[in-house]
């Protein structure tokens, strides 16, 4: 239970230190929005707004240092962007090399619906069969009357 | 369904978890003789110059600071190493380093968030295998490398071009499987 609210709690606890923060509230509101997106390279699951270890705090206050100096949301992560890769963008880009992360849950849509042709048209193939010709009617009843022919002699 | 495709259908789990075993079992193995690292990351700086900087040297090391500048054209391939004093992994890394000093790789430096003290402490202790030391108290420049951890090398080729980025302890066998090959690769 306690586990439990640890984990609601989780969001709400912000480890930059008041020292840290930006004096304008916007600001500093930019740069949470935007450390939520930064990941942190050391813990590699962890957002750099979320982690206690020394390069995301380190990371954290560059941030703030490029909010201060005016850059824009996109200027930050681009400054980061061009030295840790896209490895430290937690939502990654667009582009050629993470085509298959970005494409996959497309592929496995349309493999499922192939999927589902393919069984359809497998069972497609067991349709009903076509009415006996009048030649074949008259073949049945002979094999039925034998049957009860045989039935007969039994009992 | 033939009889064939039931086989088929039957067997397939098994070969689903025997090809995942295989694959957990090299990975595993390749992990602990350091040919695979789970955290690594490839640079963003691959086929790129160095960034701009310049850095302190070391008081009292007796070794000389260096800067971008002096990455630019060295004519043979360069070791750029970030350590600390307070890093244990730097600790199993450092005979190789001191090896390929010894072997005449130039091998260059960067004490990353350490203590001057401490650093010096630790080279005098372990041995000193940089041709160029120089201090990042505040690891601004580490961050400019894209350097996540320590210990964290980077190969420069000829040209002073980055062609190798190693996150963690260069082990002899880091050493003899890959680094050597690219030394070679790169001069």
């Amino acid at each position: 239970m306690a586990f439990l609210l640890l984990l609601l709690a989780g969001p709400a606890l912000a480890v930059t230190s008041p020292a840290d923060m930006l004096p304008d509230a916007a600001q500093e509101e930019r740069a949470r929005t935007l450390g939520r997106e930064i990941r942190c390279m050391v813990c590699q699951n962890q957002s750099i707004e979320d982690s206690e270890v020394g390069l995301a705090r380190d990371l954290r206050l560059l941030v703030r240092e490029r909010i201060s100096a005016g850059d824009s949301d996109a200027q930050v992560k681009d400054f980061l962007h061009a030295r840790y890769g896209d490895f430290v963008l937690l939502r990654p880009p667009f582009a050629w090399n993470t085509l298959i992360l970005w494409a996959t849950p497309l592929v496995a849509l349309l493999v499922g619906f192939g999927l589902i042709l393919l069984a359809r048209r497998g069972t497609a193939g067991i349709a009903p069969p076509a009415p006996l010709s009048a030649e074949e009617q008259r073949r049945l009843a002979e094999i039925e009357a034998a049957l009860k022919l045989k039935d007969g002699t039994k009992a | 369904m033939t009889p064939t495709s039931r086989r088929l259908l039957l067997a397939a789990p098994f070969a689903i978890a025997a090809a995942g075993g295989v694959g957990f079992y090299t990975a595993l193995q390749r992990q602990r003789s350091g040919a695979y690292n789970p955290r690594g990351v490839p640079s963003a700086l691959l086929g790129q110059a160095p960034p701009a900087f310049s850095l302190p040297p070391l008081p009292e090391s007796g070794v000389e600071a260096f800067g971008a500048e002096d990455l630019r054209g060295l004519g043979r391939p360069v070791l750029v190493n970030f350590w600390a004093s307070w890093c244990v992994p730097c600790i199993i890394e450092h005979p190789q380093l001191m090896k390929l000093s010894r072997e005449g790789v130039p091998v260059f430096g960067i004490a990353y968030k350490d203590k001057a003290p401490d650093s010096l402490q630790f080279i005098r202790r372990h041995g000193n295998p940089f041709h160029r030391l120089a201090q990042d108290v505040p690891g601004r420049v580490a961050i400019d490398w894209g350097v996540y951890g320590v210990p964290e090398s980077y190969l420069l080729d000829s040209q002073g071009i980055i062609r190798w980025r190693y996150a963690g302890p260069i082990t002899d066998e880091v050493l003899e499987q890959d680094l050597r090959i690219l030394l070679r690769r790169h001069a």
